[in-house]
This record gives structure tokens, C-alpha cells and sequence, in this order.
């Protein structure tokens, strides 16, 4: 296997690694790297700090690993390779009346990076997070395929799940997937005033599929004021999404500005009529409405951006607001940010989710981007809540016991599964995951 | 009708696209190779992707006794048979000079193999009276390049043996489509240096299903390629000599 020297980098563009990339297209090419080489595998780079990379060292790009094996039309159980793009599965099973179990937010995301992840939906307070339906991950370790099941092998499935690649390339995983009632998404939009009104609302939803998206950048009165969008699938003809558009070059520094962004949200917020409206959508618009802009991460220049992603228990929604607030006062917000109660199901140690509220903002990098994101992954901690290691690049190592309290038990299972360490990555060294507390 | 493609090679990248996107329109795919497991997940995989036929053969250039059985598949398929060949090595030019025997397996693979392939799968394809043939050429058979023209010249013996089989074909109504691709970004490319104009294997196999639909007798894919080798042919030999890109 030839590796490659080249530079990479998370989907938010502000940290890049230079290493060696191999990209195996078959189970034996990847059998004979993960014996004599064994490295962390990477999919579509869609983790926005550095948990998909890996500086001077070597890495496994599984992107080319991506066919769906075998399928199970009586229960739906897919069996693919862990390259398959979460929207291609979607594209190869809604037309048969399947969905995949979780849709985070891009198709592109792949099923290896969603269990590494655990990543989470629009449907997470009712359905969990992704690993919550994974029956079987096969890993590629030195000595070969491992089959591992959270029935046999619960240890090193919970390790895997939500693992960070800790415990090496995932080959292939059978996932279960959800009976869908049609293949459109019927899509409830309902303005929301402020804050309160958005957390009961979110309380009181009972749609299989809730988001909400929150202007970031209104104050006072308005603060927390959104548009909540409710969706269940259904039946019906839509004309097929159009074909994406691409984001040709690094968007100059203004396009994203503080009034630009006020301007744009405000105009965003009223799109949605004040009585509400209901409309169908293709699924994938639904699930995955940025997709159609490739490349839209150059939308925040070179510098690239960082996205905070938090969940807060529910009894610490005042904390929630609070940070909030403190987003809004620093108008630093771009348009992206989501809203959403959580659900308690997570499947592995390191798991993001959370029974409480999420919330997801960008910001353009900058310093003081980064000054105010530290300072929300520092209240997150002391509220009891926890960033998402898929988006972070700026948490520190002394936040990681108090957000991840499993922690302990998960680098004794990893420890177990990889001795060397060969699996780290920027992420694991900058927060010190693979040392004791 | 349906069409159900024998591809010769079907673990090689550009294949696998091919199959997904033929697959994808409905199409049948034998997938023939040396890797049974990994054409067992590619077939898999078409079959989901909504292939009415998916199946995984052996088939080894250099091993003339695994045609006749793929022969004998295809003559029990009802409908259009299309042959799509992918097959190839390239070993780089150093290692060659270093070991002249390596051309033996090199011929076999990107020229001899294919050949006797269709030679033996003609008068089916005849019989027939209908159906495509895909052969995957390469710019690098246009001219005889200092940094692999044992490959090019093996490749170029493949181009001429497509030309006449287009010839003797096209007259019981089945066609011959040459394709020569640039550089494309595969597991045989991967890593290495200076690779003008590279091009992703889904775009070459979207061309090359477009072109076989318009009966194309030769493509070049990306098209860019087609001044540029237009251009580099027509370098006089006394300067091209000299020359080295």
C-alpha cells in the first residue's frame, strides 16, 4: 500500500494536519495496514476540529470502503462498509421504505464516523443516537477482523461506540435500519417568539423528527426567538432535489459579518409565517439542507470557523440561556445554529448526548470567537453539560473528567483494545484522553 | 431490454464506479476478477443499488482457462450483453527496467488477456446481434513516453486490436467503444507525484455509460485529454526524443 504525504483538515478549516494517508479499497489491503501500520481511520473529515486528524503521523482514509453488503428486507438490517455515506444510504433504502436509524446533520457524514461519533438526529429525544442501532461492528485490528456485538463484547462495543477510533478502523457494521412511512418528509414550521417559548415548545413537541433553528444574534426580548421545525415522513410525490451548487472560493471576511448576519437571520425568522405553515419536502432537504451547498464550510474564508456544540441538562436550561445571551451580546454568531432537546440514548462511554438541550452555534474564527467559546465549554462544565468532541477543537484536558464521567472506563477498555496508542489523534493528544486522571 | 455488462476487473476502482452506476440505471453486472471476496461486496452492493443480475466470477488474464466459463454465464443471460474491460497493471518503469520479465504479466494483463477475451466472446456477441464492448485503453498508448512505455505500448496494442474489432463487429451490430483515460485518482494512483488534469473514477465511468449510449467509437475522458494528446502527437518524433513529460 502506497501512503500518500498530503495536508488535511476538519470540516471548520481552522486546524490542519500534515501526515501520511493510505486508501485502501479492499478488506485485505486494509487487513495488511492495520497489521503493519496500524493508524486511525478517517472518513469524509466531516468532525469539524481534530478529531480527524493526525499531525505527522499516518492515517487511514476509508472513504473508498463504502458498499452496502447485504440487506435484510423483513428486518431491515443493513450490513455495509464503514465508508458508506450516511445519505447514500438513505438514497439506497428510502425508495424501499427504509430510512437509516440516525441522520446527523450532512449526508456525508460516513456510517465508520457515526459510530466513532455516536451521532446524534432530529429524532434523538425518541430514537438515541446512531450506535443505539448498530447490531455488529467488525474492527480491523493487527491480528484481523474482530466481530463485536453490545451483547458479547459490551465493553469494547461501548468503547467503539462514541470511541473517537480508539479502538481501531471499523471495517463493515450491520446497522437496523427504521420502517419509514413514505419517502417525504412532511414538515411543520412554527415562528418562535423568544426563549421560554422555544424550551416548551421543545418539551411539549411529540414529532418523531423536532429542530430548532435559533437566531443567534437577537437580543433582549427576542433572545432565543427561532423558527422549530416538526417532521414526520409520509407518503407522496416531490420532485427530486436539485442538483447541489458548490462554493467556488474562500468567501471574503464581510460576507459574514455581524450586520450581514442580523440582517440575514431577521429576513430568515419571518420567512416562516406567523401562523405557521406545513409543508413537504424531499427527505434528504430535510435532513441534510446544507449538503446542497458543497463545500459551504469556504463560506467563512480561509480562517475557517468553529462550531460550539454543548448539551446542558434540562435542569440547567437557565445556564443554557445564559450562554445565550452571551453569544448574542458578542454578535459574533453566524446564521447556523440549532436548538434541540435531547433524549437520554447514547450507546457507548464516550457518547455525546444527554438527556437535556443542545445547542450548536458557529462562529467565524477569530480570536475572540475562540475566547467565547472557551469561556461556553467552561459554564457547559460547570452546569453539568458536555461539549461534542466532533465539533471542538478548543476544550481543554482538565474539562474532560467532570463533561465525559466515563471516561475512566473507557480508556481501560481502549487501553485494553490498543496498548500502543497507535490510534490517537490531535483530538486524544490535545485532551490528554489516552492518560489516566 | 436489460444489458448485463461483463466486467473484466471488476476490482479495479474505475470498475467499481462503473458497476455502481450502471447498476444504478438497472443494468446486470457480472463482476469478473482474482478477488472473489472483494468482487463478492462490490456485486453485493450493485444488487442493492438496483442491478436485476450481480454476480462475482473469477477471471484471471494470464489464466485463459477462467474465459470459458464467464462465456458460458453470459450465453445463459437473456437480453444484451455488454463487455466492459478494465483489466490492467502498471508496474512503473524502473521496476521493469530492473526486471525485463515483468513484461510478460504486463502484456498479458492490459493487452493479451483482454484480447483473447474478446476474440473467444465475439462470435456470441455476433450471435447475438446486438451489444457494447468497452475497452479501457490509456493516453499513455498514444506515444511511447519515456516514464512508462512498456504500459503504453501494451496499451496501444489494445487500442489497435479495439480498432479492428470494431471493425468486424460493428457489421453484425455491436459496438466497440475505445476509451483512453488521463490520470485518474485510483488505488494505482494514489500517492503519486505530479498527476496532470486527475480526474475522479465516478466522472470517467458517467463518460464512458455516455458514450457507449451514443455509440462513441473513441473517447478520451476527461475530454481535456484530447487536445492534449492531439497536441503531443503531433510533436515530431525527432523532438519528442528528446523531450520528457
Amino acid at each position: 500500500m502506497r501512503w500518500k504525504d498530503t495536508e488535511y483538515h476538519g470540516w471548520g478549516r481552522v486546524l490542519t494536519a500534515e501526515g501520511q494517508v493510505a486508501r485502501p479499497e479492499r478488506a485485505s489491503t486494509l487487513a495488511a495496514i492495520a497489521k503493519h501500520s496500524p493508524a486511525p481511520a478517517l472518513g469524509r473529515l466531516r468532525s469539524y476540529g481534530d478529531a480527524c486528524l493526525n499531525t505527522g503521523g499516518r492515517a487511514i482514509d476509508m472513504t473508498r470502503m463504502d458498499r452496502a453488503l447485504s440487506f435484510d428486507p423483513e428486518t431491515g438490517v443493513v450490513k455495509v462498509e464503514a465508508g458508506m455515506e450516511i445519505g447514500r444510504l438513505l438514497k439506497l433504502f428510502a425508495p424501499r421504505g427504509w430510512l437509516p436509524p440516525v441522520m446527523p446533520g450532512t449526508g456525508f457524514a460516513t456510517v465508520g464516523g457515526g459510530i466513532a461519533m455516536d451521532v446524534h438526529g432530529k429524532n434523538h429525544h425518541g430514537a438515541g443516537s446512531f450506535g443505539c442501532h448498530v447490531d455488529e461492528i467488525t474492527l480491523m485490528t493487527p491480528k484481523g477482523e474482530k466481530r463485536i456485538t453490545p451483547g458479547r463484547n459490551k465493553d469494547l462495543f461501548a468503547a467503539t461506540v462514541g470511541g473517537l477510533g480508539q479502538t481501531g478502523p471499523i471495517l463493515s457494521a450491520k446497522v437496523r435500519l427504521l420502517k419509514a412511512k413514505g419517502d417525504v418528509m412532511i414538515v411543520t414550521e412554527r415562528r418562535i417568539k423568544d426563549w421560554d417559548a422555544f424550551l416548551s415548545h421543545l418539551d411539549s413537541s411529540d414529532a418523531t423528527y423536532t429542530v430548532g433553528w435559533i437566531d443567534a444574534t437577537a437580543k433582549g426580548a427576542d433572545l432565543g426567538r427561532g423558527i422549530l421545525e416538526e417532521a414526520e415522513t409520509g407518503g407522496g410525490l416531490v420532485p427530486a432535489a436539485k442538483r447541489g451548487k458548490r462554493v467556488p472560493f474562500d468567501a471574503p471576511g464581510f460576507a459574514l459579518s455581524p450586520p450581514v448576519v442580523r440582517a440575514f437571520n431577521a429576513a430568515y425568522w419571518r420567512r416562516v409565517p406567523v401562523a405557521g405553515r406545513t409543508v413537504v419536502k424531499p427527505i434528504d432537504d430535510f435532513f441534510f439542507p446544507l449538503d446542497k451547498i458543497h463545500d459551504w464550510n469556504r463560506l467563512y474564508g480561509k480562517g475557517g470557523f468553529h462550531q460550539f456544540q454543548c448539551v446542558v441538562p434540562v435542569a440547567a436550561a437557565d445556564a443554557l440561556r445564559g450562554m445565550l445571551e452571551r453569544i448574542a451580546g458578542s454578535g459574533l454568531a453566524s446564521p447556523l445554529a440549532v436548538l434541540k432537546r435531547m433524549g437520554a440514548g447514547r450507546a457507548g462511554y464516550m457518547s455525546f448526548p444527554m438527556e437535556g438541550y443542545t445547542l450548536a452555534v458557529d462562529f467565524p474564527n477569530g480570536r475572540a470567537a475562540e475566547t467565547l467559546v472557551r469561556d461556553l465549554t467552561a459554564t457547559t462544565a460547570e452546569a453539568g453539560g458536555r461539549v461534542y468532541f466532533a465539533k471542538d477543537s478548543l476544550c481543554a484536558p482538565e474539562s474532560v473528567a467532570a463533561m465525559y464521567p466515563e471516561h475512566g472506563t473507557w480508556l481501560k477498555a481502549v487501553t485494553k483494545a490498543d496498548p500502543e496508542a497507535a490510534y490517537a489523534t490531535d483530538l486524544v493528544r490535545r485532551l490528554k484522553l489516552r492518560e489516566p486522571r | 431490454m436489460t444489458t448485463t455488462w461483463i466486467i473484466l476487473g471488476g476490482t479495479s476502482t474505475i470498475a467499481r464506479a462503473f458497476a455502481r452506476q450502471a447498476a444504478q440505471r438497472g443494468d446486470g453486472v457480472l463482476l469478473a476478477g482474482r478477488d472473489m471476496d472483494d468482487l463478492s461486496a462490490t456485486a453485493s452492493d450493485c444488487g442493492l443499488a438496483g442491478a436485476p443480475v450481480a454476480e462475482a466470477i473469477r477471471f484471471d488474464a494470464r489464466d485463459a482457462a477462467t474465459f470459458g466459463p464467464i462465456i458460458a454465464r453470459a450465453r445463459a443471460l437473456d437480453g444484451t450483453i455488454g463487455v466492459a474491460v478494465f483489466v490492467g497493471s502498471m508496474p512503473s518503469q524502473d521496476e521493469i527496467d530492473a526486471d525485463a520479465s515483468l513484461i510478460d504479466g504486463l502484456i498479458a494483463d492490459n493487452y493479451g488477456g483482454p484480447a483473447r477475451f474478446l476474440t473467444e466472446i465475439a462470435p456470441l456477441l455476433e450471435e447475438r446481434g446486438a451489444g457494447t464492448v468497452v475497452g479501457v485503453g490509456s493516453v499513455a498508448g498514444d506515444r511511447g513516453r519515456l516514464g512508462n512505455y512498456v504500459y503504453g505500448s501494451a496499451k496501444a496494442g489494445f487500442h489497435t486490436y479495439l480498432s479492428g474489432l470494431r471493425n468486424r463487429l460493428g457489421r453484425s451490430g455491436v459496438h466497440v467503444m475505445t476509451v483512453k483515460p488521463g490520470t485518474v485518482d485510483t488505488a494505482m494512483t494514489w500517492g503519486m507525484e505530479k498527476l496532470p488534469f486527475l480526474a475522479q473514477p465516478e466522472k470517467i465511468a458517467g463518460d464512458i455509460l455516455r458514450g457507449a449510449d451514443k455509440k462513441r467509437d473513441v473517447i478520451y475522458t476527461p475530454f481535456i485529454w484530447w487536445p492534449v494528446m492531439t497536441i503531443i502527437r503531433l510533436i515530431p518524433e525527432r523532438v519528442f526524443k528528446k523531450m520528457e513529460i
